[in-house]
């Protein structure tokens, strides 16, 4: 389980640096995308994956005695996914905003800001 | 010492934020409000920052969960002194802008927006707990979004594509700074790490850590090589909100930093070294580029550049004194560049233009205006006794304390730059014989404005000027200060203790 979330989260980071390196808006939105996943999955693997034990302690215990699933790597994906799509839904409406004003996607055409005045 | 009104500030800008949005439609109550909220901020961090003196760190834990496990907000001298710095510069932008933006972007929410911004940033200051400190740093940043679009221009939009990226790519290296750290630790809260972090044996894992939140904050604070979207999309928004921007978001970064690596990450030889090497290329890039530039507002983009590295060079020679330097920087530092993107505002109002080529004979026009203006532009360069010479007589001193003396030079040669930049600054802009410029239709000027919006700049400019003068004639207190404030941050235990207890 392990081996292949790290492959997984690899690939993600991979391909979300790949695509923000791309000229076109849109996959530099889809690059941000995936960064943003891949950051969430590694925090899921870093909080150390363990199946079946839920942070439940028992009616007759006082202390968790077995090991036990981390729930606050959860807490901490919520609220980076909820951060993360609200962000995601600005950057999609600038980009839509930016495509209508300029007239273009491609990055290297947006020179209005090294004009001289 | 446990005390809940720290958050205080915090809770104020949410509440300023939240009545100014019942008055979205009424322009002038918006203003009034938004003066009068800022002033009672100023007013809370000035009781805030007293009671910090008076009584040492004080820290609140949310929902009386006990530290480590909940979330902490802990305002140690460093935090209170920031939180008084961003209400003061808050205020002067607050006052700004009822003369500089248009009423056409106050419609659409800049008021409130502009609230939201130092609400994120008091609590960035605040934050006791690393992910805290991201989420106040996602708030900060959605804020500056907005307020960087408002308005939709052209240049404003492909600038903000620039910025938007760039602020997102670092949030995600933060967010991937946290996860590994909490992997390596399996603790959140900044007091506990600062212990959990030591006691690592795998010190390569730990600076692999530290070049993540390097990387993280480098973006935010613009040191070389990651400031490139800096010039690109400071000058594209309207003046007030260049002035918070550049007063405020980068020195964020700077916070961030020197509270990671004098609290969680103990810089070892190697660290120093690649932060020493940053700080002086940052200052050579900014202080170069500013050289060629034509647009007012790109020079003093480039200068901000130019100065982080300054405070990044206090972080790399890593003494007592040298971060004593810094935190005088910083305070200095807030206040002059708040203030000369407001000028830059008032320059274009009167003028219509920020070409340095076509502006002119200012001084002969309006030798009051001028006059005043030279204190922000002449406390940057630091000539005595404006603030900014005690700002570098103490790095200067803190880098000859260490032998440091290429970093010692690459700030006096940027000094130099800085000045050979104002000198300039100063001839084409002010002495130099003035043509008549052509008359912009779409450009409000500044005599054509209502007099209380032109008090209402002027009146900015000089509350701010008036803080300068205060910093360089009353640079004995802020001495004081800035070296309580180093004292704390390289003698991390007090921190320690106040949020966690005696140990």
């Amino acid at each position: 389980m392990e081996i292949l979330l790290v492959i997984i989260i690899g690939l993600l980071y991979a391909a979300g640096i790949y695509m923000i390196l791309r000229r076109s808006l849109v996959k530099l939105i889809i690059g941000l995308i995936l960064l943003g996943n891949g950051a969430n999955m590694l925090i899921f693997l870093l909080g150390r994956v363990v199946k079946g034990h839920p942070p439940i302690i028992g009616p007759t215990e006082k202390i968790l005695a077995d090991m036990y699933a981390d729930p606050l790597p959860q807490a901490l994906i919520l609220t980076a996914i909820v951060i993360s799509f609200g962000l995601q839904a600005f950057a999609i409406i600038l980009v839509k905003m930016a495509y209508k004003v300029v007239k273009t996607d491609d990055l290297d055409e947006m020179n209005a800001t090294d004009e001289d005045l | 010492m446990s005390n809940p009104y720290i958050v205080l500030p915090i809770i104020f800008q949410l509440f300023l934020a939240i009545l100014l949005m019942f008055c979205w439609t009424q322009k002038n109550l918006q203003k009034l409000v938004s003066t009068v909220g800022s002033l009672i901020a100023v007013a809370i961090a000035v009781i805030m920052f007293a009671q910090v003196w008076k009584s040492g760190t004080l820290v609140t834990q949310a929902g009386n969960w006990g530290a480590p496990f909940g979330i902490t907000f802990v305002a140690d001298t460093f935090s209170v002194l920031m939180v008084l710095l961003t209400t003061l510069s808050g205020l002067a932008v607050s006052v700004f802008s009822v003369g500089a933006v248009r009423n056409a972007r106050v419609k659409f929410g800049y008021f409130p927006i502009l609230h939201f911004l130092i609400m994120g940033l008091c609590g960035a200051f605040l934050a006791g707990d690393i992910f805290n400190l991201y989420v106040w740093f996602e708030i900060i940043i959605i804020s500056s979004f907005v307020l960087i679009t408002i308005g939709g221009e052209k240049a404003q939009l492909e600038g903000s594509i620039k910025y938007v990226t760039m602020n997102l790519l670092a949030s995600v290296v933060f967010l991937t700074a946290i996860a590994v750290l909490y992997g390596l630790t399996g603790s959140l809260n900044m007091a506990d790490l600062s212990l959990k972090v030591a006691e690592i044996e795998n010190r390569g894992l730990v600076n692999v850590t530290a070049i993540l939140f390097l990387v993280g904050f480098g973006i935010k604070s613009a040191v070389f090589p990651l400031y490139f979207w800096l010039p690109a999309s400071y000058h594209t928004p309207p003046p007030a909100i260049s002035a918070i921007f550049g007063g405020l978001l980068t020195k964020v970064g700077i916070y961030a930093l020197l509270r990671v690596f004098t609290l969680i990450f103990i810089p070892d030889a190697f660290m120093i070294t690649l932060i020493s090497i940053m700080a002086a290329l940052t200052i050579l890039s900014g202080g170069i580029g500013a050289m060629i530039q034509n647009n007012i507002r790109k020079i003093f983009s480039y200068l901000i550049i130019c100065h982080i590295g300054f405070m990044l060079a206090g972080l790399g020679m890593y003494t007592e004194l040298a971060i004593l330097g810094t935190v005088f920087y910083l305070v200095h530092d807030i206040i002059v560049k708040t203030n000369l993107f407001m000028v830059s505002g008032l320059i274009f109002k009167i003028k219509g233009t920020y070409s340095l080529r076509l502006l002119g004979g200012f001084y002969k026009d309006y030798p009051k205006l001028s006059l005043l203006m030279a204190i922000p532009l002449f406390s940057l360069v630091g000539i005595p006794p404006l603030s900014g010479f005690w700002a570098k007589f103490y790095l200067i001193r803190g880098g000859l304390e260490v032998d440091n003396l290429v970093l010692v030079g690459f700030i006096i040669l940027g000094s130099f730059l800085t000045l050979f930049i104002i000198a300039r600054f100063w001839s084409e802009a002010f002495w130099k014989t003035g043509e008549e410029l052509p008359k912009k239709l779409k450009v409000k000027y500044y005599h054509e404005l209502k007099p209380l919006k032109q008090k209402a700049m002027v009146v900015s400019i000089l509350f701010l000027a008036f803080i300068s003068l205060g910093i360089g004639l009353g640079a004995e207190y802020v001495i004081q200060v800035a070296s309580r404030v180093a004292e704390e941050l390289m003698n991390p235990q007090s921190y320690i203790e106040a949020v966690l207890g005696k140990l």
